[in-house]
């Protein structure tokens, strides 16, 4: 496959996208070792796990003092958001084998984005793996990048590291909150996360909040 | 071998089986309403009880310090519509401006 971006609009999107969120992976970067991971234990999730929001979510549990089970599985159900778009691209993909190894690596959010928005298989099989392909390779990059400068930095307090990394959630959660009971829900479980912090173990607070999406979930 | 560790293995082991399965299974078996209603809402539940308390507590305590700061003026930025390296350093400068100031 050739790719080229100044004709085929498709390789034009793919490209755009991969950069601009491979930007996120230098934010990954710094949380990772401002939550006390190596490098190697920072680049080793972008690599491996290779789900934004899930990564930032075991640096966040492990920094905070929890357990390598509530980091798993707070990681878990925010990854089953790629089952759903495996779901989607298997009919359109139609491989196996090692090559459905691969395509399951790279079914994020934004390579299944980019498929969902053409109009053929054939550019949806294009989309999707031009961007995921893309997104893989500039997203470990700028984790690596950025693990190395916040670890150049020492304190994270002085260079405001510490507020970064929760700024760079809100930037994850903003675009998903559609609706007024997306807000409500928000706001429940910030409240629960609170007033669970000193009366629980460190985790705890934010795994348990599931509860919350399922109630809130199943009502009508 | 370390904690740390663990949770890298463990979470990128179950990150794939989350894809692979995808990939795997008859759709009949995820594509449910219920399902796919309450997975919508469990990234907005987790992600703002890991902002919470990534910005509320030191250990088991909470507190309202610099990171309370940088994350408003984030959020501010957010508010305005602004990309994500600005909302990003924008709250990095005002938790450092104020973690070094005052």
């Amino acid at each position: 496959m050739s790719i080229n971006p100044k004709t085929n609009p498709i390789d034009r999107t793919a490209l755009s996208v991969a950069f601009t969120v491979g930007l996120y992976g230098a934010a990954f970067g710094a949380a990772g070792v401002t939550a006390g991971f190596s490098i190697l234990q920072t680049c080793m999730l972008s690599l491996l796990l290779f789900s934004g929001a899930s990564q930032f979510a075991v640096v966040g549990i492990m920094g905070a003092g929890g357990t390598a089970i509530s980091a798993i599985a707070t990681a878990t159900l925010l990854g089953f958001r790629n089952a759903l778009y495996g779901l989607q691209m298997a009919p359109i993909l139609k491989v196996s084998g090692i090559k459905r190894v691969l395509a399951a690596q790279i079914t994020i959010d934004e390579s299944t984005a980019v498929a969902t928005l053409q109009e053929n298989d054939a550019d949806r099989q294009r989309g999707f793996y031009i961007t995921g392909v893309g997104v893989y390779i500039f997203w470990n990059l700028f984790t690596f990048l950025g693990a190395l400068g916040a670890s150049a930095i020492g304190d994270p307090a002085v260079w405001g590291l510490d507020a970064a990394v929760p700024a760079a959630f809100c930037g994850l959660i903003w675009p998903r909150l559609k609706n007024k009971t997306h807000f409500i829900v928000s706001a429940v479980a910030i409240t629960w996360a609170l007033v669970l912090t000193p009366i629980s173990p460190a985790g705890i607070p934010i795994i348990t909040t599931v509860i919350l999406a399922v109630i809130f979930g199943l009502k009508k | 071998m370390s904690a740390i560790w663990i949770a890298v293995i463990g979470a990128s082991l179950t990150a794939f089986l989350n894809k692979y399965i995808g990939h795997s299974v008859p759709e009949r078996w995820l594509n449910k309403p219920k399902v796919i209603k309450i997975n919508a809402l469990v990234p907005i539940v987790l992600l703002n009880a890991l902002v919470a308390v990534q910005t509320f507590a030191t250990e088991k305590e909470l507190v309202i310090d610099q990171r309370a700061a940088g994350v408003a003026v984030a959020l501010i930025a957010l508010r305005f519509k602004a990309s994500f390296p600005v909302v990003v350093l924008s709250a990095a400068l005002t938790s450092a401006a104020v973690y070094n100031w005052f």
